[in-house]
């Protein structure tokens, strides 16, 4: 018979999986080999788990506990791989809070048990020694703080991804709200929980404040995620996968085990060094983020016009391009164009030579990389996608930019110091010799403000749905 | 006594190191990467499984109230579905990007 503690061993092989697995999703070549040793490090995991049960007390409900396991595998499975690309941004958001609202039921789970053996038994009921028992307290408080945080923050979140939700068949636009003196609540609440913790380990006994902590923070969650809108979603769906990783830590100490601090505190500080870079890459800062709202409630009305523009004058101007820059945005994604956008480059490559490149910026669409996806679906090559800061000194040179459903990335207002785009870095298209905006309408971006470039001389619109576009132009090409 | 605040110092240095070495880990991150990342990483936060899977065990073997029972359980499969549909979700995004320079080179 082996002694239970040297299973532990088996969470440090899993540790390790996960440290190496995160180093190596960070880059392109190793990429896939880094997801497959996070799982690796999962399965050891489980496994080391379900052996050292085994062990120490032997499992009772087997069918409990693979029931459990098998319809989570299958459900999320499922999700995963009927997932349309353009809805991915908003699985990830649920599958995070998924993750969050884990920790936290394990620490509910616990709170309640303890709770309900009560002092009787200081092991599992209520701890008798007041050290353990504040740690255990303030680790299932905070646990839980952050993990129903991150369920509410990240469901809203994900509608927010979405758009709106349909209740009896009726749209509704998911709200973007926050008036300024929302701010001082959200940090009222924030320490009515702390509050509320200190009061639970005071009063162990009492599931009152366990219920209370419950609620106050799903509500924090709430209020945190709704002011924010548009170009910030992915830095928010970012923190709040940082705080799943923390909530898992916390839950870690609850119940002495090392793996869940190991693997909660990693994610939790790459996920929070990921938020950073992802507002570097908007020029943002992450307070400004959580506590400036953007866009959304003070929409500008548009007043000025513009001439709509039809396939046929956009593909006489694009005979015998030779450089040719198209800047996908949300738009792409959501009417799925990207195979005809790589069609229409195909096109212009056999008839003219053209040199087509792809501009990602870096915030495009609703989560960084979007854009990369959606082109890598319809196969364009990866030379072809050039980001931001590379491509930018190559439109003066560039015949046409065709912009397909982007807006807030392309926006010269954002050079100014005024509004809410102001200092958010943008692609160069105004120095292009000609623009073709497909867009669906003259209306705003997320970001509430007016584009400029719309106006100019050299810009044609063509409104409507992006894919519907591209096959027009791609059609009026070819007769050429 | 002695060994619980042995344990705890052991608790705490390891969640405190364990932050020094993620914020070290990722430095430079092509935006490319950004979504498959955070979703990998988000996959991995799924650990708290583990501790769905201690309670779950221990909510039968003390026969303990029936609540903690089924929040043990819930939080099983809600990790299970972070855990595998993480994954998937990243080899699938991975698989786009690893199809596409094969395709290009």
């Amino acid at each position: 018979m082996i002694d239970a503690a040297y299973i532990d061993i088996g969470y440090l092989f899993s540790a390790a999986l996960f440290i190496l697995g995160l180093k190596k999703l960070g880059h392109p070549r190793t990429a896939p080999k880094g997801n497959q040793f996070g799982m690796m490090g999962m399965g050891l995991a489980i496994i080391t788990t379900l052996v050292k049960l085994e062990v120490e007390t032997g499992i009772i409900g087997w069918e409990f506990i693979g029931g459990g396991l098998i319809i989570g595998s299958l459900i999320g499975y499922i999700m995963a791989v009927r997932v349309q690309m353009t809805g991915m941004p908003e699985l990830v958001a649920l599958f995070n809070g998924f993750g969050g609202a884990a920790s936290a039921l394990v620490a509910l789970s616990e709170a309640l048990e303890r709770i309900n053996v009560g002092s009787s038994d200081p092991a599992t009921g209520i701890p008798s020694d007041p050290l353990t028992l504040w740690v255990i307290w303030i680790a299932i408080g905070l646990s839980s703080l952050v993990g129903w945080m991150t369920l509410s923050g990240s469901i809203l979140a994900m509608y927010k991804l979405k758009g709106g939700v349909t209740i009896f068949g009726k749209w509704i636009r998911t709200p973007t709200w926050g008036p300024t003196w929302l701010n001082p609540i959200k940090v009222i609440l924030l320490f009515a929980v702390f509050a509320l913790i200190y009061l639970s380990a005071i009063e162990p006994g009492n599931t009152d404040y366990v219920w209370a902590i419950v609620g106050l923070s799903s509500l924090l969650g709430i209020l945190i995620v709704i002011p924010i809108g548009g170009a910030d979603m992915p830095v928010v769906v970012s923190l709040l996968n940082s705080l799943s990783g923390i909530a898992a830590a916390f839950t870690g100490f609850i119940i002495g085990n090392s793996v869940l601090i190991i693997a909660g505190s990693l994610v939790g500080a790459s996920g929070l060094i990921l938020t950073f870079i992802m507002c570097k890459a908007m020029n943002r800062t992450l307070l400004d983020v959580l506590f400036k709202s953007f866009g959304g409630s003070t929409k500008e009305t548009v007043t000025r016009t513009k001439m709509g523009s039809d396939a046929d004058e956009v593909a006489m101007m694009a005979d015998g391009a030779q450089n040719i820059i198209i800047v996908p945005g949300y738009g792409m994604a959501v009417s799925q164009a990207q195979h005809q956008v790589k069609a229409f480059a195909d096109l212009m490559a056999a008839k003219f030579e053209t040199e087509v490149k792809y501009a990602i910026h870096p915030v495009a669409g609703r989560m960084p990389g979007h854009m990369n996806v959606l082109l890598a679906e319809a196969n364009v090559p990866y030379e072809q996608l050039i980001e931001m800061d590379e491509i930018n000194p190559e439109f003066p040179d560039c015949d046409m930019c065709i912009i397909v459903g982007a807006n807030d990335t392309v926006n010269p207002a954002a050079r100014s110091d005024e509004g809410p785009l102001a200092g958010m870095p943008i692609m160069d298209c105004d120095k292009a010799r000609s623009i073709v905006f497909i867009k669906r309408s003259l209306s705003v971006g997320y970001a509430g403000v007016d584009n400029d470039l719309f106006y100019e001389d050299k810009t044609m619109m063509l409104f409507g749905d992006g894919k519907e576009m591209m096959t027009q132009l791609n059609a009026a090409i070819k007769e050429l | 006594m002695i060994v619980e605040i042995t344990s705890l110092i052991g608790s705490i240095t390891l969640f405190v190191l364990t932050i020094f070495l993620g914020f070290e880990l990722i430095t430079k991150v092509p935006s490319l990467l950004h979504t498959p990342l955070m979703s990998g990483a988000n996959a991995i936060s799924g650990i708290s499984v583990v501790g769905a899977l201690i309670l779950s065990n221990v909510a039968f073997n003390s026969d303990g109230n029936p609540l903690s029972v089924w929040l043990a359980f819930i939080a099983l499969i809600l990790a299970m579905i972070n855990v595998i549909g993480g994954f998937a979700v990243t080899n699938r995004m991975l698989n786009m990007i690893a199809g596409r320079r094969k395709g290009g080179a």
